[in-house]
């Protein structure tokens, strides 16, 4: 059991937990993922370590709601524990002095890529960091990143905040302007594929983290597997990291919908039970 | 003397495809009794040079015999600790059966099912609590709780060692727990034996993924001695195009959302599962029976076993595949698929396969199966599910600096256990490569004689 012991509304269906987790946190590096379930019946789910603290032994995890389970935990309190919490899981950002990095965060993913642009610019990389969200509400971390930057741009998309753009944009443009060395790019899979496709004839080595549908995190069933080049691989124990010139997305983002039926019934149900009167069930 | 083994009452066929419950209802007491006095008692008998834990076989029937089941069980638990389990999953007909003088003429003594009654009825009883021993002081770990590490720790803590397991999921017993169905092994007899085991003192740690959570260079500092038995988890594919199509599962994901996960019971569980109307499941040994037969439970129309050598080559257990006949699983052998093929919205639709015939014998003795030129063609499917083999995991080995793995990453074990890292050993799948119950309970035994041994050396 793991209890939550901080909560925060970070954003628009986006809360940030911090779970005491000693071993996990004494163990976890940036890029890696933990799996939680929250209860018996519950789901196992991944989440990306958005920071920790090894001498207070806790984990951060930012969770936006888009489903039964994320719902579900949102709806839980601090003290409140999750069953199940494993990690930390795949395998860590290579965190190396390469020169000038772009980390680029797209909604959610601004809370992963934070802990890698720490690592980074702690390697003394030149950083400049791209977030960007849908809209302002949306957005989220904008001093944690700045503090770890060495320059930060925000772009909305309807632009209600900062710049408005897609985060390609002021990619592109800094690609035209100076020699950068490697870019990180957290997100939705259709802005990880853009972010590709924008580095792409630069030939800046790009790197995505894969959010493919997972089971049990450790290799043993495949559900995770997404195709890097020529080769199929399983995101849990080869990844979540990837050069993002060799992911096919197209593929990742159908193998996401696999479930999307059976989705939206359970979280139908999971709703239908907290506004009739069940609500004790899920808390207990 | 019956010629026959007296037959297993088992719920019928189309009763039990609407259900997960056990297909085996088990002897009662008459059955028992009576199935035991066909047993000859040889003096020499060679029922137990086919059992790999070498249980003594007309000690504990004749016990049987006598309506003495409590020093029945008593005399299996000797040698085997999870006799609950063995009776209803070992392939007895290629071990101890197969040995047995009465199957020269006719049929053997239905050895597995006794063993099963006896088990079952000390369960039903009310378990004995295990004695208490003196502590050696020493401590051991054990990584993965399958059926390898579950014996090895209880084989060591019946010694007086302080014995923690470590378990990557978040229940235990391994492929007991996650890939044997519940209509073939009911869960709560997978949890009676875990009890049984804890309360000989084994400490159980889940959640733990060694080599991420915990490296073994760590649990050497803290343990006297290790012991890996993390199985034969990574799932093996065909390599075939289209195999990354939704819809398209390895059996251990199926298996794992269905069994570990409970998706038969979604949405009252939040794991989902998707079948649709026609299911190919590729491949013939245990795990593809039990595929074919759980995809039929969750409500898929037609289940086809696609196999590319012929019935008799079928590595499945024989009763597995006539309780798969008997439910309708329909079996295309001397078939290969070749190709996938999905609608617009990347989900499956229908597999090409190539017709094969028997060639000349391979190295593992069987005919190599070789296609058919020109004799392509598709069925309408709408789930594939691969179950052609796992391979050893790799997570632990992966991260261990100098430990001897072979050509299929399955750590090097000696006999007794021993790998190339003191202190270290290793068995069941991880060694041996996807294997049987029995012989990773087998390895688990001798490992933990051997731990024995060097922690009272090393002092
Ligand atoms: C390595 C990794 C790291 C991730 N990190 C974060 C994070 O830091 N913050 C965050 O908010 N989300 C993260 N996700 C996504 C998160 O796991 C899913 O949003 C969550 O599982 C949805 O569950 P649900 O029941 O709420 O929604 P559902 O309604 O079940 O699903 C909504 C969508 O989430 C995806 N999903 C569903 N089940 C799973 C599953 N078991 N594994 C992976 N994806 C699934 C599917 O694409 C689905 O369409 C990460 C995913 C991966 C693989
Ligand atoms: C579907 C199916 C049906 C089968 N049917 C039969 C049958 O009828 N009869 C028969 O005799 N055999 C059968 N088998 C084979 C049999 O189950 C295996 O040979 C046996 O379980 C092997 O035991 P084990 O202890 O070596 O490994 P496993 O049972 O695989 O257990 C390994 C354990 O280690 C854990 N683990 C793995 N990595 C780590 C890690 N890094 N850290 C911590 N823990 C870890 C795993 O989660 C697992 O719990 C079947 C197998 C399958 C998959
Ligand atoms: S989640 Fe099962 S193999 Fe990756």
């Amino acid at each position: 059991m793991s209890k939550i012991i901080r909560k925060e509304n970070l954003a628009e269906n986006t809360k940030l937990f911090d779970i005491e987790a000693k071993l996990i946190a004494e163990k976890c590096l940036p890029g890696q993922f933990v799996i939680l379930r929250l209860d018996e019946t519950g789901e196992r789910i991944p989440l990306t370590v958005a920071d920790f603290d090894r001498n207070r032994g806790v984990i951060t995890i930012v969770v936006q709601e888009v489903g039964k389970t994320t719902f579900q935990l949102g709806e839980m309190k601090i003290g409140d524990s999750l069953l199940d919490f494993i990690g930390p899981l795949g395998n860590p950002s290579e965190i190396e002095k390469f020169g000038k990095v772009i980390c680029v965060g797209g909604g959610v993913g601004i809370a992963p890529i934070y802990p890698i642009a720490r690592a980074l610019k702690e390697k003394g990389n030149k950083i400049t960091s791209i977030i960007g969200a849908r809209s302002k509400n949306l957005l989220f971390w904008e001093e944690k990143m700045r503090n770890v930057s060495d320059e930060l741009i925000v772009t909305t998309d309807d632009g209600s905040y900062g710049r408005k753009a897609v985060v390609t944009v002021p990619l592109k443009e800094i690609l035209d302007s100076e020699k950068i060395e490697r870019v990180v790019a957290i997100g939705p899979p259709a802005m990880m594929k853009f972010v590709a496709k924008t580095t792409l004839p630069y030939k800046v080595k790009t790197i995505v983290s894969l959010n493919s549908i997972m089971v049990d995190g450790t290799g043993m069933c495949g559900a995770c597997r997404c195709k890097i080049g020529e080769e199929t691989r399983f995101a849990c124990v080869d990844g979540p990291e990837f050069d993002a010139h060799l992911v096919d997305f197209d593929l990742l983002m159908s193998r996401q919908k696999m479930y999307l039926d059976e989705e939206k019934k359970a979280l139908k149900r999971f709703k239908g039970s907290i506004n009739y009167g069940e609500k004790e069930n899920t808390h207990a | 003397m019956e010629k026959k083994k007296t037959p297993m009452p088992e719920q019928e066929p189309f009763e039990r495809i609407k259900n997960f419950n056990e297909v085996a209802l088990g002897y009662d007491e008459e059955d028992a009794v009576k199935e035991a006095g066909r047993c000859l008692a040889c003096k020499k008998p060679s029922c137990v040079k086919g059992c790999p834990v070498e249980i003594d076989i007309p000690g504990f029937i004749s016990f049987i015999k006598e309506r003495k089941f409590d020093e029945a069980i008593s005399k299996i638990k000797e040698k085997n600790s999870l006799p609950a389990i063995c009776g209803r999953v070992c392939p007895q007909e290629t071990q101890c059966e197969e040995l047995c003088v009465l199957g020269k003429k006719d049929e053997p003594v239905a050895i597995g099912r006794l063993e099963r009654f006896v088990a079952d009825w000390e369960r039903k009883k009310g378990m004995k609590t295990p004695q208490k021993v003196v502590p050696t002081g020493k401590k051991i770990a054990v990584i993965g709780s399958g059926p390898a590490g579950l014996t090895c720790a209880a084989d060591l803590a019946k010694l007086g060692y302080s014995v923690t397991i470590f378990e990557s999921l978040h229940k235990t017993g391994g492929v007991l727990m996650y890939g044997i169905p519940e209509f073939r092994m009911p869960k709560a007899i997978v949890e009676t034996e875990i009890n049984y085991i804890q309360q000989l003192g084994v400490e159980i740690r889940t959640d733990m993924v060694v080599g991420k959570s915990i490296g073994v260079d760590e649990l050497l500092q803290d343990f006297d001695a290790v012991f890996i038995g993390t199985g034969a988890g990574l799932p093996m594919f065909m390599h075939i195009p289209g195999e990354n199509l939704n819809g398209v599962y390895s059996a251990n994901e199926f298996l794992t959302r269905v069994n570990l996960m409970k998706a038969y019971r979604f949405p009252e569980y939040d794991t989902p599962v998707r079948v649709g109307k026609r299911v190919a499941v590729v491949g013939a040994g245990n795990v593809a029976m039990d595929s074919a037969r759980t995809a039929l439970r969750l409500g898929a129309e037609e289940s086809l076993i696609v196999y590319r050598r012929s019935e008799k080559e079928m590595p499945a257990r024989k009763e597995e595949v006539e309780h798969a006949k008997e439910e309708g699983v329909r079996f295309m052998l001397l078939t290969n698929p070749v190709k996938i093929f999905g609608d617009e919205y990347g989900f499956v639709k229908k597999m090409e396969c190539i017709q094969m015939k028997l060639g000349e014998p391979d190295e593992s003795g069987r005919r190599r199966p070789v296609p058919v030129k020109g004799s392509e063609f598709t069925v309408d499917v709408d789930t594939v599910i691969v179950a052609i083999g796992q391979n050893p995991n790799p997570l632990v080995p992966k991260t261990m600096k100098g430990l001897e793995v072979g050509k299929h990453g399955n750590i090097i074990a000696d006999e007794d256990g021993r790998t190339s890292i003191k202190g270290v050993f290793a068995g069941g799948d991880i060694a041996t490569g996807a294997a049987t119950v029995i012989s990773a309970m087998g390895m688990g035994k001798k490992a933990a004689t051997t731990i024995d041994k060097y922690v009272m050396e090393k002092k």
